[in-house]
């Protein structure tokens, strides 16, 4: 039996249970569920899966939108905004070089209240030239507008992504899913794939109040006043506001009809009475888990707490599940030259004045996809233990 | 002479923030009212995208979207494959870009959409610099003009955009120009009947940026054309070439001596632009007359 039997066997039936998926092909099932209407698209590694597997989808029919394949990622989301202003419902996939590319159009995105979904694979960023595991690609886009999710299986990727449109057109913002090249992208992995029915009542037609439309003459992009973008920048900062709480929920509906809770916007593993929380995203998240039980298992109380949302970050569900644990470990698979960690200048910046703060270690771990295997992060715990925190990032393997 | 019937419903309304005696607006005026109201304009930054004014205000009694400079083609795409989605076939998607828009940081994306044959209309404001930053040289900045960013003069050709274009065989590409009123909106008409990628350049004479009396907008942009240093013509599919004003009648040196930004020029300066206007007009004619060979020599082959 080739892939393509067993895919749409598992589309038949998906009540038969679960079939093998790379994280990618995981996507764009997603894609292919969610029915965007336009999916402007560009080949780079480790995303190119993603986009075969659209194209292969709408070949056979099974897949009706305009996809449109310009000559860079660039164009891709130029593409992307005005599609979606016009009303309808769009999808991209994108890495690293291609995610730079396109940095300018991520702000206009934003500006624009486009709520693209948008599936991205953490992958070095040149230069020198590399094709391994490091969101420092994505998490240099915090700025931009986006919400981001963070993914750490194909199954997360796949549910996240059908998640990230209903948060995204909820707020008008756009929103990005990311996960891991290689270990997440291309590992086969059991995924349930949602019936389109399930799928169709979770996630109702796009239908915006505004739109590019001749019947309503309504234009977007002229020049504004000063204090009109200051307002429009108060208004994206009020959408973004509305995100913890939206994904928290949306992700309760979605375990509602089927099964699957990912957390929300962070999920704790095993953290309860924990003396340690290991903190990090993306694929690292399912290392860590292996580690955390071992731990357990030899009486070392030691949790992780997963960022499942990096933008908007949880703030007060952070502050909330760190005060009074004892000893924080972020761990970096991304690197900010002169800053150290992302994650960890963004925890430390999360629980700035808190009263029960916990001792803070930021480790610059996997950087460049350096392997991270569980016991190096039992090491890492027994280090953060027998050291004082400072407030740089510091590098280990 | 023939009497033009000029649509009533104008799209681009009095008011707008043109300086006195724009071209720009005066050619999209008439591009637009030809169009009709079923038409959505992207227009990137540039001279159009002030004259369709500021935010809550527009001058433009269509939806317009204003991409980033580099991204119009791109984002047309988008809008056009959004449209089909919908079942919107007969909405007309516009572009209204600059030639710095167009010819430099917008070519990439412009390329590539005409490769796909993306269905919209093209229409490049070509005043030959970056006009709405003070003039400086865009890549369509003629040979020996001088700019903002080539006060001695540009020492390169003018990049020609519409042989560029139509080497990509696109349904339809054209010159033309306000001056030549009756010309321009029997192209329009013709490519709004079309589908695929349609590309229309017009020269728009900047009156400050090429150092133009105000009121002699028009009057440079006709010289243009009868001294052949902007031919009127247009291509189908990349190989039917046709000349549509095909007498010149005046030297180079008349158009030149109407603008500031030549009156650097040397005599042998003048005369090297003259022989290279001879020299695009003899390759224009030898391609028109090939043209109707070819045509000839298909109907003999059948």
């Amino acid at each position: 039996m080739n892939a393509r039997d067993e895919l749409t066997a598992a589309e038949r039936d998906s009540a038969r249970g679960p079939v093998l998926l790379t994280g990618n092909h995981a996507l764009a099932w997603a894609a292919k569920l969610a029915r965007p209407q336009v999916v402007p698209v560009y080949p780079v590694t480790p995303q190119t899966p993603v986009m075969e597997k659209l194209t292969e989808f709408q070949a056979a029919g099974e897949f009706d939108a305009e996809v449109i394949t310009p000559e860079s990622e660039h164009s891709v989301m130029a593409a992307c905004v005005p599609a979606s202003l016009a009303g309808s419902r769009v999808f991209t996939a994108t890495a690293s070089q291609g995610l730079l590319l396109m940095h300018e159009l991520l702000h206009y995105a934003a500006g624009a209240r486009a709520p693209i979904v948008m599936a991205n694979i953490n992958r070095t960023v040149a230069s020198p030239w590399a094709f391994w595991p490091d969101a420092t690609d994505s998490l240099a886009q915090r700025d931009t507008g986006w919400i981001q999710f963070y993914s750490e299986s194909a199954q997360e990727s796949l549910d996240t992504t059908i998640q990230a449109f209903r948060i995204a057109e909820a707020v008008l913002l756009p929103a990005m899913v990311s996960h891991d090249a290689f270990y997440v992208s291309h590992a086969l992995e059991p995924v349930s794939i949602p019936a389109q029915a399930l799928v169709d009542e979770f996630l109702p037609p796009y239908a915006p109040p505004h739109r590019l439309d001749t019947q309503k003459v309504e234009s977007w992009g002229n020049v504004v006043t000063q204090e009109m973008f200051y307002r429009h920048r108060q208004e994206m900062e009020a959408a973004m506001a509305r995100v913890p709480r939206l994904a928290d929920e949306v992700d309760a509906d979605w375990a509602a009809r089927t099964g699957r809770a990912w957390g929300g916007a962070l999920e704790s593993y095993r953290c309860d009475g924990a003396r340690t929380v290991i903190v990090t995203l993306g694929s690292l998240c399912g290392t860590v888990r292996e580690a955390v039980d071992a731990m357990r298992s030899a009486g070392d109380a030691v949790g992780l707490l997963k960022v499942r949302l990096f933008r908007p970050l949880p703030v007060a569900a952070l502050r909330a599940r760190l005060a009074g644990v004892p000893e924080v470990i972020v761990l970096d698979r991304n690197h900010s030259p002169g800053a150290g960690g992302v994650l960890h200048q963004e925890l430390k910046a999360a629980l700035y004045g808190l009263a029960d703060a916990p001792r803070l270690h930021g480790y610059l771990a996997g950087v460049g996809g350096v392997n991270v295997p569980p016991e190096r992060i039992a090491a890492f715990v027994r280090q953060a233990r027998a050291s004082e925190p400072v407030p740089e990032s510091v590098w280990v393997r | 002479m023939r009497r033009i019937e000029l649509r009533s419903d104008e799209i681009l309304c009095s008011g707008h923030a043109a300086c006195p005696g724009c071209i720009d607006a005066l050619s999209v005026r008439h591009v637009l009212a030809a169009m009709g109201p079923d038409t959505m304009a992207v227009i990137p930054p540039s001279c159009m995208a002030i004259i369709a004014g500021p935010q809550p205000y527009s001058s433009l009694k269509i939806p317009v979207y204003q991409p980033t400079l580099e991204a119009s083609a791109a984002a047309a795409s988008g809008l056009r494959r959004a449209l089909n989605a919908q079942g919107r076939h007969d909405t007309q998607v516009v572009v209204l870009a600059g030639d710095g828009g167009t010819y430099d940081i917008g070519f990439q994306c412009l390329s590539s959409a005409a490769e796909r044959n993306e269905d919209f209309i093209y229409f490049c404001l070509d005043n030959e610099g970056y006009m709405n930053t003070g003039a400086q040289k865009s890549s369509s900045t003629p040979h020996y003009a001088s700019t903002g960013s080539t006060p001695a003069g540009k020492t390169s050709r003018k990049k020609n955009l519409t042989e560029i274009m139509a080497a990509h065989e696109v349904p339809y590409v054209a010159t033309a120009n306000v001056a030549f009123l009756p010309d321009l909106l029997a192209k329009v008409e013709k490519a709004k009947a079309m589908r695929g990628t349609r590309i229309i350049t017009l020269l728009i004479p900047c009156l400050d940026g090429w150092g133009v009396d105000d009121d002699l907008g028009l009057a440079v942009a006709r010289c243009a054309v009868e001294c052949g240093a902007f031919p009127l013509y247009e291509v189908e599919d990349g190989r039917t070439w046709r000349l549509n004003h095909a007498a010149r009648t005046r030297p180079v040196a008349d158009y030149l001596a109407m603008q500031r930004r030549y009156r650097h020029l040397t005599p042998a300066q003048i005369d090297a632009l003259q022989a290279e206007v001879d020299e695009q007009w003899a390759r224009l004619c030898a391609k028109a007359a090939g043209a109707t060979e070819a045509r000839v020599a298909d109907s003999v082959a059948t």
